[in-house]
């Protein structure tokens, strides 16, 4: 139900007339098993390369643990792992994309774990297309819209959700 | 122009706080009869600075009800009347209701009027009362005819600047009576010249009034800087009758347009009510000695300059002298930042007066409800504490003094009978110890009586009744939860949540608490504190790959395990017998779900933690470094996680997570319900 609520808001977005400014929207993308997603840039903290992380004690698999970012404590988050697919063994290429997201309780800066850094892309808000519909699919609603990029198609995420689950998970444990 | 005074409401509010701490504690300081015009002076004025703040921000209701306050306050201070213990009483409790009234504002909620009536009422009988008697008995020039007074307001160009609205004076003086007013605007500039926040204009009254010039002046006083004031008598009416009205439609116009404002601001105020009320915790900002900043700014001078040098010697090929000079100036940033460090630390210090402040008040209250005398000691006030935990601790130290006073002290009668003096005493004492700062809190009353304790202790199946404690581990008994041995449950003490939560709280801060007593002489409660939150004296652990920090205050002894000492209770969970003690072994790793840790219990080590009187052991692999760490919040960028307090960071910059034993007892209960808790509970009755 708030799945459609959501896409008929874009979709009304989208129709609208006036092209502004304010509709460019620029995205930092980033590989992820040959798949390019792509976050808005603005929530981008700065990237890093791999390093060790320490554990969290029960967290959930995709939580790796937590670094220090220059005196704060920043948990990393392996995007693979959060979306289900396989994991990879961490190389040289492996980066680590600081994000900083508002989410209910308050603003957090997170760590996400990607193949690797694409590029950075300004798309209108013409340019993305509804998502279609995946909904049955898992991780549908970590998708904020599709958008064309010369030949490629990138994923644009919703970076709330994909961080917040935390929550649902922490619950599913103590369910379990 | 309209400025936005909502950004000044913080900074009203703060004042105002300050202002009604004073006042609570001048008021303890007056004494009646015996009075002393500079205390009252002080109580005055910070009740005078509430009205006019409350006054400017629409408040009205806080500045109504201090208004009567203030009323009998003036008449105290000119002397037209005697100062009584029910007017201090008076006055106390309405300092309480001010600060209920100003907090329900600082939350955006229209406070509850019902307490301010009441007291309003009361202050206006007493006012009633006192004005038949004042004006039989002292002041002749109050009950004078009318006098026509002359007032020359010149005020100087930057009133505006100092907060100062001519036309709130205004009112007040045509509150006095029959009111004509003139201007002089030959001090306007030409319009390029005219700045528009400053004040050109000046004006002359007449005031008709039965009041003398004192009034007038007083209602000037807050201006006498920032203006020229000449009040003059001059005699009978007005010479010009013509001008006179017009001058009063004038104010009665300047009169209608405040009322809008007043309106506008309560329909503004009503609206905010509407959102939903965000609640103010701890107070956010804190008030720090110009010293401190100074010598802050001294020290980041250093550190830059510091800097500076080192990246000039980081130029160009590194020769030896160079090298040599390296290394001073590393040893010298080493030194500039640990000073740094320490002074960024003091920046949250604050005197323990603070909390040690409200103590007379309450000592007071207390005192007076229970029919005893006391006296109350304050003695190392300065002694400073982080202010987080200063916020933390007042409670506890609140309800150790109520039990001080309720059950320590004697009424009178028995003091008497005991050969002592009849007023008790209470001291408080703060003062540094190490790492540490002790706050002591003594009596001198009948001292905590074993007997009755140990029977309590007994009929609450809390000790075996074949025990033998010495007189200090029956003491301790008291920390134990639901012990109480108030025979009957007053309003002060003895609702049962009592010396537990008081040690809970304590050991949240990772502190403690010792009680100390001598039977008829008195006892002596001993808290302990860490002087700040932020850091923590830590143990080291490793296990596996992971390194863990053991809190060092909580850590009883560490030893190596012989096999022959485990017993395995059932539902495997494994015991430790130590010296009488059965001890519930907790294995960290499997508690974390780590692996790669050692299993065996007699390869590893045993950490024998204690925790709101329970004690484990902690299997982990092995024992590194002790050292101090910086506890950084996990929390504000992840989400609590069960078993660990916080985490920090090591000296090779990796995140090291902190372990929370009163958590960690909890975790491991949950995961094996039943069996675990049997044993732990069976070891505390065995060892208590």
């Amino acid at each position: 139900m708030e799945q459609t609520q959501q896409q008929s808001q874009q979709i009304n977005e989208l129709h609208s007339p006036s092209v502004n400014q304010e509709d460019i929207q620029q995205f930092l993308t980033f590989i992820m098993d040959e798949e390019e997603y792509g976050v808005d840039i603005l929530t981008v903290q700065e990237i890093r390369g791999w390093e060790e992380i320490t554990a969290i004690p029960n967290a959930p698999v995709f939580v790796k643990g937590a670094i220090n970012l220059r005196g704060t404590i920043v948990p990393i988050i392996d995007l693979r792992l959060r979306f289900g697919l396989t994991s990879v063994k961490y190389g040289p290429l492996t980066v680590i994309i600081v994000v900083k997201v508002e989410l209910k309780v308050g603003s957090k800066i997170m760590g996400l774990v990607v193949d690797a850094v694409s590029d950075v892309y300004s798309i209108g808000q013409q340019q993305a297309t509804d998502v279609p519909d995946i909904s049955k699919s898992e991780n549908a609603e970590f998708v904020h819209g599709l958008v064309n990029v010369g030949d490629k198609m990138v994923v644009l995420l919703h970076l709330e959700r994909v961080l917040n689950l935390l929550r649902e998970t922490e619950i599913d444990l103590l369910a379990g | 122009m309209s400025i936005d005074l909502s950004q000044f409401f913080e900074v009203f509010f703060e004042e105002s706080f300050e202002g009604l701490d004073a006042m609570e504690a001048e008021l303890l300081n007056l004494e009646p009869g015996d009075l002393d015009s500079e205390t009252i002076n002080t109580i005055f004025r910070a009740a005078h600075s509430i009205k006019g703040g409350s006054g400017t921000f629409g408040f009205n209701s806080v500045a109504d009800f201090t208004h009567v306050l203030e009323t009998l306050l003036d008449q105290i201070r000119n002397g037209e009347r005697n100062l009584e213990n029910i007017h201090v009483n008076l006055l106390l409790k309405s300092v309480d209701c001010l600060r209920e009234m100003l907090g329900a504002l600082q939350v955006e909620q229209e406070p509850d009027l019902t307490e301010s009536n009441v007291l309003k009422a009361e202050f206006e009988s007493i006012l009633n009362i006192s004005h038949g008697d004042a004006q039989e008995s002292s002041s002749p020039i109050n009950s004078k005819s009318l006098d026509t007074y002359q007032v020359d307001f010149k005020p100087l160009h930057h009133l505006f600047k100092t907060g100062n609205e001519p036309l709130y004076l205004f009112n007040e003086l045509a509150d006095l009576g029959e009111c004509s007013v003139s201007s002089d605007l030959t001090d306007i500039p030409d319009i390029h010249d005219i700045e528009p926040d400053e004040c050109y204009i000046a004006w002359t009254f007449f005031v008709e009034t039965h009041e003398n010039d004192t009034k007038i002046k007083e209602i000037f006083e807050w201006v006498e800087d920032d203006a020229t004031i000449k009040i003059t008598l001059c005699g009978g009416l007005f010479e010009d009758d013509e001008p006179t009205l017009e001058q009063d439609k004038i104010v009665e116009e300047r009169n209608s347009e405040v009322e809008v404002e007043v309106t506008s601001v309560k329909e503004a105020t009503s609206e905010k009510n509407k959102k939903p009320t965000k609640t103010i915790g701890e107070s956010t900002s804190i008030r720090v000695g110009i010293d401190k900043v100074d010598s802050l700014i001294n020290m980041v001078g250093e550190l830059v300059i510091t800097q500076a040098m080192l990246t000039q010697l980081g130029e160009g090929d590194m020769t030896e002298n160079k090298q040599m000079a390296l290394k001073e100036g590393l040893a010298q940033l080493a030194h500039n930042t640990r000073d740094l460090q320490e002074s960024v630390m003091r920046i949250r210090m604050m005197p323990i007066s603070f909390v040690f402040s409200r103590f007379p008040r309450l000592v007071r209250d207390i005192s007076e409800k229970l029919g005893k005398e006391v006296e109350l000691k304050l003695i190392g006030e300065t002694t400073e504490l982080d202010k987080t935990v200063m916020e933390k601790i007042s409670d506890p130290m609140v309800h150790l003094v109520r039990n001080s006073l309720d059950h320590g002290l004697e009424t009178p009668e028995h003091r008497i009978e005991a050969g002592k003096n009849p007023v008790g005493k209470v001291t408080l004492n703060a003062f540094h110890q190490g790492g540490n700062i002790v706050i002591e809190i003594m009596d001198d009353g009948n001292g905590l009586n074993t007997d009755k304790i140990k029977s309590k202790a007994i009929e609450k199946g809390l000790i075996e009744e074949s025990a033998s404690l010495t007189d200090d581990e029956v003491n301790d008994l008291i920390f134990l939860p639901g012990f109480s041995t108030a025979d009957a449950v007053s309003d002060l003490s003895g609702r049962g949540v009592g010396m537990d939560v008081v040690k809970r709280n304590i050991h949240a801060l990772n502190g403690s608490i010792d009680v100390t007593s001598e039977r008829d002489k008195g006892s002596t409660f001993t808290i302990r504190l860490p002087l700040t939150l932020a850091i923590l004296d830590g143990q080291l652990v490793t296990l596996g790959k992971h390194t863990y920090i053991v809190p060092l205050i909580s850590i009883v002894e560490s030893l190596q395990v012989d096999l022959k000492q485990i017993n395995c209770v059932g539902g495997g969970v494994d015991v430790l017998r130590l010296r009488e003690e059965y001890i519930p072994i907790l294995r960290l790793f499997q508690i974390f779900n780590h692996t790669g840790a050692i299993e065996e219990l007699d390869k590893g080590l045993l950490v024998i933690v204690e925790s709101d009187n329970q004690k484990v052991g902690l299997l982990v692999d092995d024992l590194l470094a002790q050292q101090q760490v910086v506890i950084k919040s996990l929390e504000a960028n992840y989400q609590k996680v069960d078993g660990v307090s916080g985490a920090t960071i090591l000296g090779d910059g990796r995140v090291s997570l902190i372990v929370d034993i009163s958590g960690l007892i909890k975790l491991a209960g949950l995961k094996r319900a039943g069996s675990q808790k049997l044993a732990i509970d069976k070891s505390i009755l065995e060892s208590g």
